[in-house]
């Protein structure tokens, strides 16, 4: 058993946004909004989407949890904010492609922008659902919008 | 000082010489396995009775005329009776297999739980409880429109006890109390909430899982009704459990399972149970792992649990001041060492549990870290997961020296730490 290094999972972008996580306040009355919690750990994830013809056009994303739980999180209400309902829909695939050990195009990396750097976590495969738990969240609540 | 007393209570390097799993490495690393709370590791001894069982004599037991089923029934049947001795119970009848800890409630539950209670009738448990304690009284209180009321838990990790005269009244059917906390390490005065239980005239359940494996424990001293524990806490294999109860009370109770040997007779009318304990015991019992926890109780009575307990008491109390170094963790549950069972729960805002858990691991400690089963636990305690280390008869200072200096490595590493 080869000994992954730690510094692929915790990169500086990742501990980053623990650190300073973006679009942490919660929206007030917004379009649609999901709560996951994962039982087996306990951590939560919360995310509020505001909508204006199909496009976000407000976010808020509060974790509880582990760094890679609160760095996902943080991370993807950055990528939702101002894009449009299916174009989130089509990262959140690509995110779940990536995150399934699938190798990507350099257009579909810079796509993901700061979400790539969670690749590292494939080396660590017990900790993979950590950047699941608000992947669901965003699913959730984009179930629910119906387009604002 | 410590270690020279350690010397003299425990040969622990001879002790590890006996369980294989501990020579490994795990990222090129000694293993210092810190998980003890979730399940032990096996001694050479157990291992081998697995193997003779399965090599030697495998075949069905209380069955065939056969010389190998002859001998896997004695065997068996010899598993309990060491299992009875160690506990204290006054007959092997007493004791009845299950899987786990879990499986022995569930039995309570559903088999005593189902028939003596009735609408306004109360059970009492308490706040520090593993789900495995709570979930089973949970569900037969709202099938039976009973009641389930709880002894609170202190801010000191202790139970509070100031209320006990109400919460424990005469309509108290029942009281089912963990041993020790398998998330705080607090050891609970299960004889002083017995005497309250009994003095209303109620039932008293013991989950033993963490207290049985690391004390002495007697059932006739605590003077309880049941007592639930698991084989793999106790260097025995994972699959194998123990309902102890007290005869006078089981022959009232009806099965829990039904099926084969748990019957006298069956016509296609209608069947008639078993004696004891075999009426509890549906179907092929777990026969290779009964008779391997009978070897566990062998090495457990061979090396005293008095100085296990002993040797536990000493590493916690070790283990606490070293961890006290860390100016950012909270570490939860009685101060002293004595009040406790090798378990100690910490907590640091700056790392979560599973970050710390994760780097621990890289360095071969194995923790476990989470919720540990007990969410009304961390609740109380307003985390969401703790991470928790828990020692054994094998353990040593030096795995301590390494959890500590890799805790403090972690906290500068993830750039909180002042350590």
């Amino acid at each position: 058993m080869g000994q992954p290094d730690l510094d692929d999972m915790y990169g500086d972008k990742i501990l980053e946004h623990c650190r300073s996580p973006r679009f942490h306040d919660k929206l007030p009355d917004p379009d649609a909004s999901a709560h996951t919690v994962n039982p087996f750990c306990g951590d939560e994830s919360d995310i509020q989407i505001a909508l204006n013809a199909g496009r976000i056009v407000g976010v808020g994303a509060q974790a509880v949890g582990c760094s890679i739980n609160q760095a996902t999180t943080s991370m993807l209400a950055q990528a939702a904010d101002g894009v449009h309902l299916d174009e989130l829909s089509d990262l959140l695939d690509l995110f779940r492609r990536q995150m399934k050990g699938e190798a990507l195009s350099e257009e579909d990396q810079a796509r993901l922008g700061d979400l790539t750097t969670l690749s590292g976590v494939l080396s660590f495969p017990v900790r993979i659902k950590c950047t699941l738990l608000s992947v669901s969240a965003m699913e959730d609540a984009l179930s629910t919008a119906d387009g604002g | 000082m410590a270690e020279a007393i350690q010397q003299a209570t425990l040969d622990v390097a001879s002790i590890r010489d006996d369980f294989p799993i501990l020579s490994r490495t795990v990222y090129g690393k000694p293993l210092v396995y810190l998980d003890n709370a979730a399940t032990s590791q096996k001694p050479r001894q157990v291992i081998s009775a697995l193997t003779e069982y399965y090599e030697g004599y495998n075949s069905n037991v209380h069955r065939g005329v056969h010389a190998l089923s002859m001998e896997a029934t004695d065997r068996f049947e010899e598993a309990r009776e060491k299992v009875a001795r160690f506990i204290g119970a006054s007959q092997s009848e007493e004791i009845i297999w299950t899987r786990n800890t879990t499986e022995a409630i569930n039995l309570v539950a559903g088999s005593w739980g189902r028939a003596n209670l009735q609408p306004g009738d109360e059970i009492v448990t308490t706040e520090m409880e593993h789900h495995s304690n709570l979930v089973p009284w949970q569900r037969v209180t709202q099938e039976r429109g009973a009641t389930l009321r709880f002894l609170r838990l202190g801010d000191d990790g202790k139970l509070d006890l100031d209320e006990i005269d109400s919460v424990i009244n005469e309509r108290t059917k029942l009281v089912s109390i963990v041993h020790a906390s398998n998330s705080l390490g607090t050891i609970n005065p299960v004889k002083e909430i017995t005497a309250r239980a009994r003095a209303v005239g109620a039932a008293v359940m013991i989950d033993g899982a963490q207290s049985v494996p690391h004390m002495s424990v007697d059932v006739q001293d605590l003077d309880c009704d049941f007592l639930a524990f698991s084989g793999h806490k106790m260097l025995g294999p994972t699959g194998i459990g123990v309902l102890y109860a007290k005869r006078e009370v089981l022959e009232t109770m009806e099965p829990f399972l039904t099926g084969g040997e748990m019957v006298l007779s069956v016509t296609l009318d209608g069947a008639t149970w078993n004696d004891l304990p075999m009426r509890f015991e549906a179907g092929t019992p777990n026969i290779a792992d009964a008779i391997a926890l009978g070897a566990a109780v062998d090495y457990l009575d061979s090396t005293g649990m008095d100085n296990i307990r002993r040797h536990e008491v000493l590493l916690t109390d070790y283990a606490m001041s070293r961890l006290r170094e860390i100016e950012e963790l909270v570490i939860f549950g009685a101060e002293a060492a004595e009040d406790r069972g090798g378990v100690i729960s910490f907590h640091t805002s700056d790392v979560h549990p599973h970050d710390l858990g994760t780097y621990l691991d890289q360095q071969g400690i194995a923790v476990r870290t989470g919720h540990h089963c007990t969410m009304p636990v961390m609740q109380k305690l307003g985390v969401a997961a703790t991470t928790r280390a828990s020692f054994y008869l094998y353990n040593t200072e030096e795995e301590v020296d390494h959890l500590v200096d890799s805790l403090k490595s972690a906290l500068r590493y993830f750039g909180h730490g002042s350590a």
